[in-house]
């Protein structure tokens, strides 16, 4: 029973693998990297926020060190990008660990918790724009060596496989939580944490576990982020931006569902990639648009694209209740 | 030890930018005591009134301190409009969409005058832009110092609405339960929006006072929001005295801290007080709710 | 099993509980009556771990549990349910009850199996698949205790579980509750509904403005005079021992 629940999971990333196949554009091929990175960063999010109910507006914080850990580890210390990467991760996680054990020890909870990510996000920003050791405002550059063994390879389509590799990681780990009991904690951590204390969650405990796998994911990103641009600077690696779509994506997606990041990503990018056809890629149109969408999606669809396609399925299928549980139902698809 | 004549004009000057921050913190202030909302438009609310101003002056020659009558009332209208019409709609009631929703909020201000204004910095040419008094110990710049004055001024008058108007009375009653007020018949949804407009016209306002001394770019609402942030949560969530000494001691705090440890790592000093007292005492100087 | 010695807590100038001790024995029954306001949540609130007193101990199974987290006073077996009922809204009831079960089966087939079994020892075992709130009042009360009852405690904490019921569903918990400490888990419940107090407890305590004004069988404390003043206000006690002096 257990095992079938990874079929989509398999067919998803088959199909997306034989995409390639069919790809010719370097352009699209970009395209199709970008929204599995940003897939990647969205389900990170998704576990802390979505699944642990604990909205970080932060995550650029998680995404920038594990993209600074890995840049500055290859520069300074010559170490492969492939271990840097681990190490990176390690470190996206314990930034994580180190803002959720301030965070969640003075029990801060919604709006504070918000805030807090965000105040740690600027701090790191600053600390990366004076640090010498970061390269300052000019920021850092890895050098070119395309090679394999260096974690950089002349063809985008290897990149794509990299990034699938590590979204399809991302997925199955996401489902294995769903089907644990550290998933069914923060569950209910996020439904009523009062309740969940009660019945003997330490909920301290769950919601550090969440930001530190939260943060090792977003870590992973920032670090495929810099092998593929070979270039960071504090504006980029620790801005706004990084945090906006971190969130957007589950939300459109659906938060608290193993696809919604993956749906999220490439429609909020594939959005985004029309309007700059027609408008000619000004400069913050596309964030603009990002805004509107946020709250459309607050609006008329809270449970993002993934609950709209599970009401549809039970209104074509009138098998199940109209009211069952909305976000089990499309986890489920 | 540094000298006295280094230190207090950097402490007069950290005054004269609190009280600005005073200002916004205060709208921010009351926008979460009454709606129990973070609002993140805040900045770019600001940065719309700076614009506003720049506009103002530069195609209608409009002194900044006369558009104060223009920009005010206009911005008040906007923040209402925005919480009739949107904020309240898409939140379905719930703080983290509120928080979500005033994000989506900012970001389409901010970009969209990135997209209309490019990222330039404007500035106004006002004939009293560096006039200065000298009070024997330092020199002080005389927009700066009317800003100070004008911040306590608007301070007061919105005390005054809070505590002798039936409206003041009427949002005291939301902000404290706000079941009981629909019960007793006060328009809730109204006050709610007359809060968030009085909370934007609070905005209006600081920028009518920082231009002659200052620029606007489209993000520059992104410098100030966050100290706002700290101002309140120094100050206490929804506390209007807290906003005022919460805002001219952050001004004092960030001109020492750009003294002794220089622009960028001043900056940082904001931010770990914004860290340390969301940790050790949420509930601020001025809070009285755990 | 559990002994509760001389709590007292105050918030801001009220004192919401007063020098309050209670025992509770095992496999027993036991009631914590009292008026509105009388503290009686909070002396829960305290015993359960979610809140510390300002004096006092409380001891569970010989071991001094006061200040203690509220998780690992519910992994040593007390646990407390929730006036307000609290329930996972967008979960389904055996994921609900599951949350529980987890506690013991860190397996997650397991407490979803064991979620069925205490659902169906409840009454639930037709509303597994629906999600929390879609429960009526009663449901949702019933779905509280069967998350409790699926930690395997052995001190059950009951605060209201039968306020907002009609008679009919009163009279369909009480076995229920009945059958729970016949299974070998001890009840201390805080109720209004005397008829329940009455039929399922061997022992009450009487609450009233934080302190413990009386206590022993119900019905013996039901008719203490301190008692109907505390509910009926200075007074009542003459005045229906007159009364009923006069009709006699």
């Amino acid at each position: 029973m257990m095992a079938g629940r990874y079929t989509a999971i398999g067919i998803t990333v088959a199909v997306l693998a034989a995409l390639p196949l069919a790809v010719t554009s370097n352009e699209v091929m970009m395209f199709l990297i970008l929204s599995l990175m940003f897939a990647l960063l969205g389900q990170a999010w998704n576990i802390l926020g979505g699944y642990a109910g604990q909205f970080s507006f932060g995550h650029a914080a998680f995404f920038g060190s594990g993209a600074y850990a890995t840049a500055t580890l290859q520069i300074h210390l010559g170490l492969n990008p492939w271990v840097a990467m681990v190490a990176a991760m390690a470190v996206g996680g314990l930034v994580g660990g180190l803002i959720g054990a301030l965070s969640f020890r003075f029990r801060l909870r919604g709006s504070y918790f918000a805030l807090i990510t965000l105040a740690f996000a600027e701090v790191l920003r600053v600390v990366a724009h004076t640090s010498d050791f970061t390269g300052g405002g000019a920021g850092i550059l890895i050098p070119l060596d395309e090679r394999a063994a260096n974690f950089q390879f002349e063809s985008r389509d290897v990149f794509y496989y990299v990034i699938l590799a590590m979204v399809a990681g991302s997925l199955v780990l996401t489902r294995a939580l769903e089907d644990s009991r550290l998933g069914a904690w923060m569950l209910a951590i996020r439904e009523n944490e009062d309740s969940a204390r009660a019945l003997g969650v330490d909920t301290f405990r769950v919601k550090l576990t969440a930001i530190i796998l939260s943060g090792a994911m977003a870590a992973s990103a920032g670090v495929f982020y810099t092998q593929i641009f070979l270039y960071l600077d504090p504006g980029i690696a620790y801005g706004v931006g990084f945090s906006v779509e971190a969130l957007l994506v589950p939300i459109i997606g659906g938060m608290g569902t193993v696809f919604g990041p993956l749906v999220g990503s490439f429609v909020l990018h594939g959005v985004d990639e029309v309007t700059k056809e027609l408008t000619g890629d000004a400069p913050g149109l596309n964030l603009a648009l990002y805004g509107a969408l946020l709250i459309v999606m607050l609006r008329f669809l809270p449970d993002g694209l993934m609950g709209l396609m599970g009401r549809l399925r039970r209104a074509a299928g009138r098998r199940q209740p109209q009211q069952a549980g909305r976000l089990k139902e499309a986890g489920d698809a | 030890m540094l000298e006295f004549t280094i230190l207090v004009p950097a402490v007069i000057n950290g005054l004269l930018t609190g009280s600005i921050y005073a200002l916004i913190a205060l709208g921010l202030t009351l926008i979460y005591g009454v709606l129990h909302i973070i609002n993140f438009a805040h900045g770019a609310l600001l940065m719309l009134s700076l614009f506003g101003v720049y506009f103002l002056h530069s195609l209608a020659g409009i002194d900044p301190y006369v558009a104060l009558l223009i920009l005010v009332p206009a911005m008040f209208a906007l923040g209402y409009g925005l919480q009739r019409t949107v904020i309240a709609h898409a939140s379905h009631g719930k703080d983290e969409n509120v928080l979500l929703v005033t994000l989506g909020i900012a970001l389409i201000i901010e970009n969209l005058a990135l997209f209309f204004w490019r990222s330039d910095t404007r500035t106004i040419d006002v004939p009293y832009a560096f006039d200065v008094i000298d009070v024997g110990f330092a020199f002080l710049s005389v927009p700066r110092v009317a800003a100070f004055g004008a911040a306590f001024v608007v301070a007061g008058l919105l005390w005054v609405l809070m505590t002798r108007s039936d409206l003041g009375r009427a949002i005291r009653a939301v902000a404290k339960e706000r079941h009981g007020a629909r019960v007793v018949g006060i328009d809730v949804d109204h006050i709610f929006a007359m809060s968030y407009g009085i909370g934007t016209a609070c905005v209006a306002a600081a920028a009518c006072l920082l231009l002659p001394t200052f620029y606007v770019t489209p993000q520059v609402g992104n410098a100030f929001v966050l100290i706002a942030f700290t101002v309140v949560v120094l100050g206490g969530m929804g506390s209007f005295t807290g906003a005022l000494v919460g805002g001219l001691l952050i001004g004092v705090v960030e001109s020492l801290g750009g003294l002794f440890l220089g622009e960028t790592l001043g900056q940082i000093g904001i931010f770990l007080v914004f860290i340390a007292v969301l940790l050790f005492r949420p509930t601020g100087l001025f809070g009285d709710r755990a | 099993m559990l002994e509760v010695r001389n709590i007292s807590k105050s918030f801001g100038g009220l004192r919401a509980v007063d020098n309050a001790s209670l025992d509770v024995s095992a496999g027993a029954i036991v009631s914590l009556i009292g008026p509105n306001g009388a503290g009686k949540t909070t002396l829960f609130t305290i015993i359960a771990g979610f809140q510390k007193p300002d004096e006092g101990r409380v001891r569970f199974e010989g071991r001094d549990i006061t200040g203690l987290p509220a998780h690992t006073i519910c992994r040593l077996g007390l646990v407390r349910t929730f006036q307000v009922v609290q329930p996972f809204g967008r979960l389904t009831v055996r994921e609900n009850i599951a949350v529980g079960a987890h506690l013991r089966h860190a397996d997650r087939a397991d407490a979803l199996e064991n979620a069925e079994a205490v659902a169906r020892r409840v009454g639930m075992g037709a509303m597994l698949d629906q999600p929390a709130t879609s429960l009526t009042v009663a449901g949702r009360k019933r779905l509280e205790l069967a998350r409790a009852l699926a930690t395997e405690p052995s001190l059950l904490l009951l605060d209201e579980v039968m306020a907002g019921l009609n008679p009919t569903e009163i009279d369909e918990i009480v076995p229920v509750i009945r059958s729970i400490r016949d299974d070998g888990v001890t009840i201390l419940l805080i109720e209004h509904v005397m008829r329940a107090v009455m039929s399922l407890s061997e022992h009450a305590y009487v609450l009233n403005n934080g302190a413990i004004i009386a206590s022993g069988p119900p019905r013996a404390v039901a008719a203490d005079p301190q008692v109907v003043e505390a509910y009926l206000g200075h007074g009542a006690a003459k005045r229906i021992a007159a009364s009923e002096t006069a009709h006699a």
